[in-house]
C-alpha cells in the first residue's frame, strides 16, 4: 500500500514539474524542472521494480552504513570537482584568456567562482559532515540511524540540491548573496532536506543506548540547528514568478549586509567549524586510540564557541555604512573567539598525549594533527584580521582569500582526508589502507600546496593593500588600480600551482581509496556492522 | 569546578541540549540585527535617492547574474586613499533599494560605487567587449556577448514583475510608474522618447551601446552610468550621529 502511495506522489511530482517546465520563464528554471523530473522518474522506476518483493527487515542492532558509504564516495567526488574548479579560476585570474570567448556567459570567472565556493563548502564539506555525522552518531549512541529510509532521502536529496545549485550558477541563476547564491526553489528544497537531516540525527540521539551524549554530537547538533536558522533568515525571498527561477531577497541595503555576514561568517563558524569539530572529536581519539584530553575544556569551549561565533559577522563590514557600534561588537567578539577556538585546538592536539610517536608511523594521524594545527593558525589570523586597523589594510584584498584557504584547505580539507582514510577500511571491511606511502605523498603535496597558496596570498594581499594607500609627498596617490593588478601576476601563478598540488594530492587519495576497496584483504566479517556500545 | 558537574543534566537530554544550543546562538543575531531596522542612521532618507528605473533594474539583474560582485565592491570606506580614488564615502541610504546589498567583499577590480559618469558610454562598450584593449593590465573577462542579447517585451514585463515585488517590499513605485514600466524600459534608450527622468529624477536617457536595438549592453551601461550619481555631495550635509 505504502509503495502505491509513493508511486502516486512521484507521478504527481513528474506531472507538476512537467507542467511547470512547459511554463518556464527562464532556462535555469527549465533545467531545474528537468532535474526534478529525472529524479522522480528514477525513483519511480526503482520503486516499481521492487514492488511485491519481500522487504528486507533491518536489524535494529546493526548500524546503517549505506548512506555513510555513499556519502564517503560523494565527498571524494565533489572534493575533486570543487578543487578542479578552484584551480581553473585561480589560473583565470593569472591568465584572463582562460575566460574562453566560446564559453562567455557560462564559464566566466563571475559564474565559476560561486560554483567553486559552493562545491567545496556545501558539496565536499556538506557531504563530509552528513556522512560523518551519520557514522559518529550511531557509534557513540550505540543505536541504528532513526527514521528508516529517511537517511537515504537526506543523502540523495542533498545531492539533488548540489546539482540544482551548480547548474543554476553556470546558467546565471543567483540572488547575489555570497555563499547563499541559490534562488528560492533550490533554497526551499535544501530546507526540506536539512529538516530531514535534523530529524534523523535527533531521532537517533533520542533512542541512544548510551546515557551521555558524546561531545562530537553536541557540535554536530549545534551545527545542524544553527545552519537551519541562518539559511532560513538570510534566504527569505519573494519569487518573481512561480514559473521563474528569480526571487528577490526581502532584506535590502545595510540590513541585508548585516544579515548576509551574520549568515556568511557563521557558515564558517558552524558549517566549517562546529561541524568539523564534531569530526575532530570522534576521529582523532579513534585514530590515536587515546581519550579526549579534557572533558571540562570541551564543555567550556563548546558553549563559548557557539555563543561568541554568532556575533562575529560585522568584522566583514568594518568602516562601511554599518553603524560603528555594530562593527566594534563584531571586532570584540571576534577577538574573544580566539580563546574557545584554541580551546578546541588544545583539546584536539593534547588528545595525542602519550601517542605522539604515532606521528612518525601513521600518516593519517599526521594529517589530522596538521589540520588541527591549521585550525589553530587560522583562528589566530582571523581575530587579528578582525581588528579594525588591520582590517583597514586587509579588507578587499587577497589576504582574506589566503586566510580562508589556509583554514579551508588546511583545517577542513585535511581533517576530511583523515576521516576518509579512517572510514573507508572500516566501512568496506578492509584490513587497512592500500598504501600508506601514497597517504604520505598526499600529505606532503597538500601541505606544500597550502603553504604556496597562503604565502602567495599574504604577499599579494599586503602588497596591494599598501599600494592602494600609498601617497607621495604632495599627497597624490602613487599607484593606479591597474598597477596593483599587474604587480600581483607572479603570485597568482604561484597560487595556481599551490592549488594544483592540492588537487593532485586529492586525486592520489581517490586512487588509494579505490584500491583499498578493490584490492586489499577483507577483514573477518564476524564483528562487522554489529552494534557495540560506545565504540 | 562544581558548576560543570551540573552539565550532566544537559548532556543526558538531547532535546534540552538542542533547545539550549539554539537559544545561545540566537542572542548575537538579535542584538546586532534588530536595531538596524529602527536606528536613524540606518533607515535615514537622503535627498536624491530614488528607486531604480526599469532599464536600470535590468542592468542590475545582469550585474548580479554575471557575479560582478565577486570582484567589484560598491562600498567606499572613509579612508583618505579611498575617498581620493573613488569619491565620497558610501552612505547607508545609497544602497537602501538594493535587494540584496552589492557592497562586495573583494576588490579584484576597482570599487564601482561611484562609477556613474566617470567614463563615456563608448569606453564602457569597448571595455566590456575587450577589457585589455582599454586597460592593458586588466584581468577582467570579456562580456561582448551582452551586445548580442536583445531585450524584448518579455524582458520588460519581467522587470515590471520585479518592480511589483519591490513595491511589496516598500519601494515607493507609484501607480503611474507601474503602468509605464514597460514603455519606460524601452524609452530610456531613445533620446527622443518619453522622458523617463520625469518619473525617475536623474535617469539618463540615450542609446548607450550605439546599436539600433535594445540589448543587455544598453541595460548594464545604463546601470553603471547611474551608480553613485543620485546623491549630490555638493549639497549633502551629514547628520550629527554619523
Amino acid at each position: 500500500m505504502w509503495d502505491y502511495i509513493k508511486l502516486a506522489v512521484l507521478g504527481v511530482i513528474v506531472v507538476t514539474a512537467a507542467v511547470a517546465a512547459s511554463m518556464a520563464r527562464d532556462l535555469p528554471y527549465l533545467v531545474h524542472m528537468l532535474v526534478i523530473i529525472a529524479a522522480a522518474v528514477i525513483t519511480f522506476i526503482w520503486t516499481i521494480r521492487r514492488i511485491g518483493e519481500p522487504v528486507p527487515v533491518a536489524n535494529p542492532n546493526e548500524y546503517m552504513d549505506g548512506p555513510v558509504r555513499y556519502g564517503v564516495i560523494a565527498t571524494a567526488f565533489w572534493g575533486v570537482v570543487g578543487f578542479l574548479v578552484g584551480v581553473v579560476i585561480a589560473f583565470q585570474l593569472a591568465w584572463p584568456e582562460l575566460n574562453f570567448v566560446w564559453a562567455e556567459g557560462y564559464l566566466n570567472f563571475g559564474r565559476l567562482r560561486p560554483l567553486h565556493t559552493s562545491a567545496v563548502i556545501f558539496a565536499f564539506g556538506g557531504n563530509a559532515l552528513i556522512a560523518s555525522a551519520f557514522y559518529v552518531v550511531q557509534r557513540t549512541s550505540a543505536a541504528r540511524l532513526w527514521g528508516g529510509g529517511l537517511a537515504w532521502f537526506v543523502f540523495w536529496g542533498y545531492q539533488m540540491f548540489i546539482v540544482m545549485a551548480a547548474t543554476g550558477y553556470v546558467l546565471g541563476s543567483t540572488q547575489g548573496n555570497e555563499y547563499a547564491e541559490p534562488e528560492w526553489l533550490t533554497d526551499l528544497w535544501l530546507t526540506i532536506v536539512w529538516v530531514a537531516f535534523l530529524i534523523v540525527f535527533m531521532g537517533t540521539l533520542i533512542k541512544r543506548r548510551e546515557p551521555h551524549i558524546y561531545v562530537a554530537n553536541w557540535f554536530y547538533m549545534a551545527f545542524i540547528i544553527t545552519v537551519a536558522m541562518l539559511h532560513l533568515v538570510n534566504n527569505l525571498a519573494i519569487p518573481v514568478s512561480v514559473f521563474g527561477s528569480r526571487s528577490i531577497p526581502v532584506w535590502s541595503g545595510v540590513q541585508s549586509a548585516m544579515i548576509q555576514w551574520w549568515y556568511g561568517h557563521n557558515a564558517v563558524g558552524f558549517f566549517l567549524t562546529a561541524g568539523f569539530l564534531g569530526m575532530m572529536y570522534y576521529f582523532i581519539p579513534k585514530q590515536a586510540e587515546r581519550p579526549v584530553y579534557s572533558y571540562k575544556l570541551s564543555i567550556m569551549h563548546f558553549w563559548a564557541l557557539i555563543f561568541l561565533y554568532i556575533w562575529a559577522g560585522p568584522h566583514h563590514l568594518h568602516y562601511t555604512a554599518l553603524p560603528d557600534w555594530a562593527q566594534t561588537l563584531g571586532m570584540t567578539f571576534s577577538i574573544m573567539l580566539w580563546m574557545p577556538s584554541w580551546g578546541g585546538m588544545i583539546n584536539g592536539l593534547m588528545t595525542l598525549s602519550g601517542a605522539w610517536d604515532k606521528l612518525r608511523t601513521d600518516p593519517v594521524i599526521r594529517m589530522m594533527v596538521v589540520s588541527v594545527g591549521f585550525y589553530g593558525m587560522a583562528t589566530f589570523e582571523g581575530p587579528m584580521m578582525s581588528i579594525k586597523t588591520v582590517n583597514s589594510l586587509s579588507h578587499y584584498t587577497d589576504w582574506t582569500i589566503g586566510h580562508v584557504h589556509s583554514a579551508a584547505l588546511g583545517w577542513n580539507g585535511m581533517i576530511t582526508f583523515g576521516m576518509l582514510y579512517y572510514l573507508v577500511p572500516k566501512l568496506w571491511q578492509r584490513q587497512g589502507l592500500y598504501s600508506l606511502r601514497l597517504v604520505s605523498w598526499h600529505f606532503w603535496l597538500a601541505t606544500i600546496g597550502i603553504v604556496l597558496y597562503a604565502a602567495s596570498m599574504w604577499v599579494t594581499g599586503i602588497m596591494e593593500g599598501l599600494m592602494w594607500r600609498e601617497v607621495d609627498a604632495q599627497g597624490f596617490l602613487v599607484n593606479s588600480f591597474a598597477d596593483t593588478v599587474a604587480a600581483k601576476f607572479p603570485m597568482y601563478v604561484v597560487r595556481g600551482l599551490g592549488g594544483t598540488l592540492f588537487l593532485a594530492g586529492a586525486i592520489i587519495m581517490c586512487y588509494n581509496l579505490w584500491k583499498t576497496v578493490t584490492s586489499t584483504a577483507e577483514r573477518s566479517p564476524a564483528r562487522a556492522g554489529a552494534a557495540v556500545p560506545a565504540e | 569546578m562544581g558548576i560543570l558537574d551540573h552539565h550532566k543534566k544537559i548532556e543526558t537530554h538531547a532535546t534540552l541540549l538542542l533547545v539550549l544550543s539554539f537559544l545561545v546562538v540566537t542572542i548575537g543575531g538579535i542584538v546586532q540585527i534588530v536595531p538596524l531596522f529602527y536606528l536613524d542612521n540606518t533607515i535615514e532618507k537622503v535627498e536624491g535617492m530614488r528607486p531604480y528605473s526599469p532599464l536600470e533594474i535590468a542592468g542590475r539583474e545582469i550585474y548580479v547574474r554575471e557575479g560582478c560582485y565577486v570582484c567589484h565592491s560598491q562600498m567606499i570606506r572613509p579612508m583618505r586613499d579611498e575617498v581620493e580614488r573613488y569619491g565620497h564615502y558610501s552612505l547607508a541610504a545609497e544602497s537602501m533599494y538594493d535587494h540584496p546589498f552589492q557592497w562586495g567583499s573583494k576588490r579584484t577590480g576597482p570599487d564601482l560605487a561611484r562609477l556613474g559618469g566617470r567614463y563615456s558610454d563608448d569606453w564602457h562598450v569597448q571595455h566590456m567587449i575587450s577589457p585589455r584593449s582599454v586597460v592593458p593590465e586588466s584581468i577582467m573577462p570579456s562580456y561582448g556577448f551582452l551586445m548580442n542579447r536583445v531585450l524584448t517585451r518579455d524582458d520588460a514585463e519581467h522587470v515590471r514583475d520585479i518592480m511589483r515585488v519591490y513595491r511589496t517590499l516598500g519601494h515607493p513605485y507609484t501607480d503611474e510608474m507601474m503602468e509605464n514600466a514597460v514603455s519606460d524600459f524601452f524609452a530610456q534608450v531613445d533620446e527622443f522618447g518619453d522622458p523617463v527622468a520625469d518619473r525617475y529624477p536623474g535617469a539618463q536617457q540615450r542609446n548607450f551601446d550605439g546599436q539600433p536595438q535594445l540589448t543587455e549592453m544598453d541595460a548594464i551601461i545604463a546601470y553603471m552610468q547611474m551608480l553613485g550619481t543620485l546623491v549630490d555631495f555638493e549639497t549633502f550635509v551629514p547628520t550629527a550621529n554619523r
